[in-house]
């Protein structure tokens, strides 16, 4: 993975620094509220309904042992004794002091981490494909694009104080594993007309209040002229953005209103006046950052079946925790978050300072974070799988759900977050304690249900199999279910089925959509694509034709 | 009470001064209003500035930008981040050589990044000029070209 040098080391170093006396000045009275929001946000830190969350990038969800130790161990010191990890790549804490947090930055910049532009209305953290470098039908691995992307966006001078927030993905395969067409900018890699890899730019996708799906700004670019067409979408963003309504802000709404054609033209427009200049990308640097993503020494081995003579809650993991490697012999290995009873994505110091030592053990020292709020070891020895299991399985980290009902993307909602209209984790809870039944589970195959607690849609329910709003009712937590979205290659937002539905209810509203889909599901057919195919007539129909008390 | 302001990282007086500000000063600094419609504008002395709103498209300015010294960008509010462009614009693609100032709700944290846009006029409240001036080296190296301030990209330390 990619590490630091003195230059690096350096900056985040004085960004330390930066915030400890922006800290002090807050705290000394001499920045107001409103001023050192501005400062605070920069640096991933919200002031929430109980305490201070703190949100810490993990680029490209990339992280060595030492990294996660580290996170543990804040954890344990400066929270308690927890961590959530988001749908972007980010670790959150929600209980730090916000003296101290200028301390839990320090420590993060000791082993290469930061909290730097993890919020606030800057360029985000820049995310990929949780299976980059180790899936088998990757054109290119993107994460030195991401690296790149990263440096080039940290500390950028003019696009500091964007009209709103503005997040980027980058993928290298066919399969969109990061939502990237929910995001302002998405970057594919992708074969040019002489074969020569470039990138498919993508503009104005988001969720949220609006959400939209992007769009095609450019079909191919040649690689060079990356940094300089984002330069050019951020600079015509930042100029024309509209800044007088926040909800209005995003880049979906200029391109919406502008039009794409428009949209284009301008981006078009600024990016000849500045292409082939300072901006135009190093090829002895991608090489440089590319060298930090070289593939890990890996033993020759066989395929082999590792589940033979296994017991059955081993044979279930394999088959749904983990996938295909490109290294025969080899396999990747989620680890779930999703356990019942635990808040989606959170995982103890504990847990953390495990799976750092199991990494070590088994996967050559790193460990990646998903979109899906969940870890993995990318590079297991297939022959290890089972010892594997067997320590993932005694520390609650073996849950056999992953890609299933149960294995839920799921904001914070109510319990942590100031903005939410409704609780998400309790109503994860009731799911889990209503789906219980693992043989019922498989049956019904892949299946994304995602949950927000209000329309900011940080759990990703637009773009859910199943999305579940939590919305206010007269101060009443209620639901609004959507069917049909999905954030892959694919990706579609879903239909509102109806009037939503109070908390009690929602196990039952999912149970009676999941009865309409095992009727009329054709063999092999997704629920996804049932959908697709029957529309939400039927689903409607069944779900409101009797009380669900009833 | 004179204005003072940082300047080329020094604290002067400032000796420039809007249209509505009274008495003897070495140049002045019209509202773009002011400017178009009466571009002939000679007031007191032939030194010439303009404000630049945010919401100003900085290709106005350019017929005419030889007839300015010094370039006013205005920061109505915290979070405005439209003038960090347009110092960029001004600068590297319009030549722009005179003073770029930023004036409104301009503070100490911004100082860094407004002069790698360019910036080297800051109108910041008088108790924060000394703190400011040592604003520029917030940062020892930088990720990204912009308007170096002698840093020298990462890139080039590589």
């Amino acid at each position: 993975m990619y590490r630091y040098d003195s230059i690096d080391r350096t900056l985040v170093h004085e960004r330390v620094e930066q915030f400890r006396d922006q800290t002090r000045r807050f705290l000394a009275g001499e920045l107001n509220e409103e001023e050192f929001k501005l400062l605070r946000l920069r640096n991933g830190l919200y002031l929430q309904r109980h305490a201070p969350m703190l949100r810490v990038a993990i680029p490209y969800g990339l992280l060595s042992s030492a990294q996660l130790r580290a996170l543990g161990s804040i954890a344990r010191r400066y929270d308690r004794g927890y961590g959530h990890f988001t749908t972007r790549q980010n670790i959150q804490y929600n209980w730090p002091k916000l003296e101290q947090v200028p301390d839990i930055l320090e420590e993060l910049a000791a082993v290469e981490m930061h909290a730097i532009q993890t919020s606030g209305n800057c360029i985000r953290n820049t995310t990929s494909d949780h299976l980059a470098g180790v899936t088998p039908h990757e054109l290119e691995d993107p994460r030195p694009w991401c690296e790149l992307i990263r440096q080039w966006s940290s500390f950028h001078p003019e696009f500091t104080y964007l009209p709103r927030k503005f997040k980027i993905a980058v993928t290298g395969a066919p399969q969109d594993r990061a939502a990237s067409l929910v995001h302002d900018v998405g970057v594919h890699i992708v074969r040019g007309p002489d074969g020569e890899h470039g990138f498919e730019i993508l503009v104005g996708g988001g969720l949220g209040r609006t959400p939209i799906i992007g769009k095609v700004i450019r079909e191919f670019l040649p690689r060079r002229h990356l940094l300089s067409y984002l330069e050019a979408v951020l600079r015509v963003y930042n100029l024309e953005g509209r800044r007088d309504n926040l909800t209005k802000a995003r880049i979906k709404i200029l391109v919406r209103s502008l039009g794409l054609e428009e949209f284009r033209r301008r981006v078009e427009a600024e990016w000849e006046l500045i292409r082939d200049g300072a901006l135009d990308v190093n090829d002895t640097e991608v090489e440089r950052i590319r060298g930090f993503f070289a593939p890990p020494p890996y033993r020759a081995l066989e395929d082999i079946d590792p589940t033979a003579g296994g017991s059955p809650a081993f044979r279930a993991w394999y088959r749904h925790n983990t996938a295909a490697h490109k290294v025969p012999g080899h396999r990747v290995v989620y680890i779930s978050l999703k356990k019942p009873g635990v808040a989606p994505g959170d995982a103890s110091d504990a847990q953390m300072e495990l799976i750092a030592d199991l990494a070590d053990r088994y996967s050559f020292g790193e460990v990646r974070v998903t979109h899906t709020q969940n870890l993995l070891l990318a590079d297991v020895q297939q022959n290890e799988a089972r010892e594997l299991w067997g320590l993932l399985d005694a520390a609650g980290l073996a849950t056999p759900n992953i890609g299933t009902l149960t294995d839920m993307i799921c904001c914070p909602g109510l319990d942590f977050c100031s903005l939410a209209n409704a609780g998400s984790i309790d109503v994860a809870k009731l799911i889990n304690e209503r789906f219980d039944d693992y043989d019922y589970l498989y049956d019904l195959g892949e299946l994304d249900v995602k949950m927000s607690g209000c329309m900011n849609a940080c759990g990703h329910h637009h773009v859910g199999h199943i999305g579940i709003l939590g919305v206010d009712k007269g101060g009443e937590e209620w639901y609004q279910i959507t069917i049909g979205g999905a954030a892959g290659a694919d990706a579609s937002l879903g239909a509102v089925i109806g009037p939503s539905v109070a908390k009690a209810d929602v196990p039952e509203t999912l149970a009676r959509l999941l009865a309409v889909y095992v009727e009329q599901r054709l063999p092999d057919e997704r629920f996804l694509d049932t959908v697709r195919r029957l529309g939400v007539k039927p689903f409607k129909e069944r779900v409101y034709a009797t009380p669900a008390a009833a | 009470m004179q204005r003072r302001l940082l300047r080329d990282r020094q604290i002067v007086v400032d000796d420039w001064g809007y249209t509505f500000e009274p008495g003897p000063v070495q140049g002045r600094i019209l509202s773009m209003d002011e400017w178009l419609t009466e571009p002939t504008w000679s007031g007191t002395g032939n030194r010439l500035g303009v404000v630049l709103k945010p919401e100003h498209n900085v290709e106005l300015l350019a017929p005419s930008l030889a007839r300015f010294e010094l370039i006013a960008a205005e920061f109505p509010g915290p979070g405005e981040g439209r003038g960090y462009s347009q110092g960029r614009v001004l600068r590297e693609r319009y030549g722009f050589r005179g003073e770029l100032r930023a004036v409104g709700y301009v503070r100490y944290d911004q100082i860094f990044f407004l002069a790698r846009c360019g910036f080297n006029s800051f109108e910041l409240p008088e108790g924060e000029l000394a703190a400011a001036a040592k604003a520029f080296s917030t940062f020892s190296a930088e990720y990204q070209p912009a308007n170096d301030l002698g840093l020298g990209s990462a890139l080039d330390h590589r």
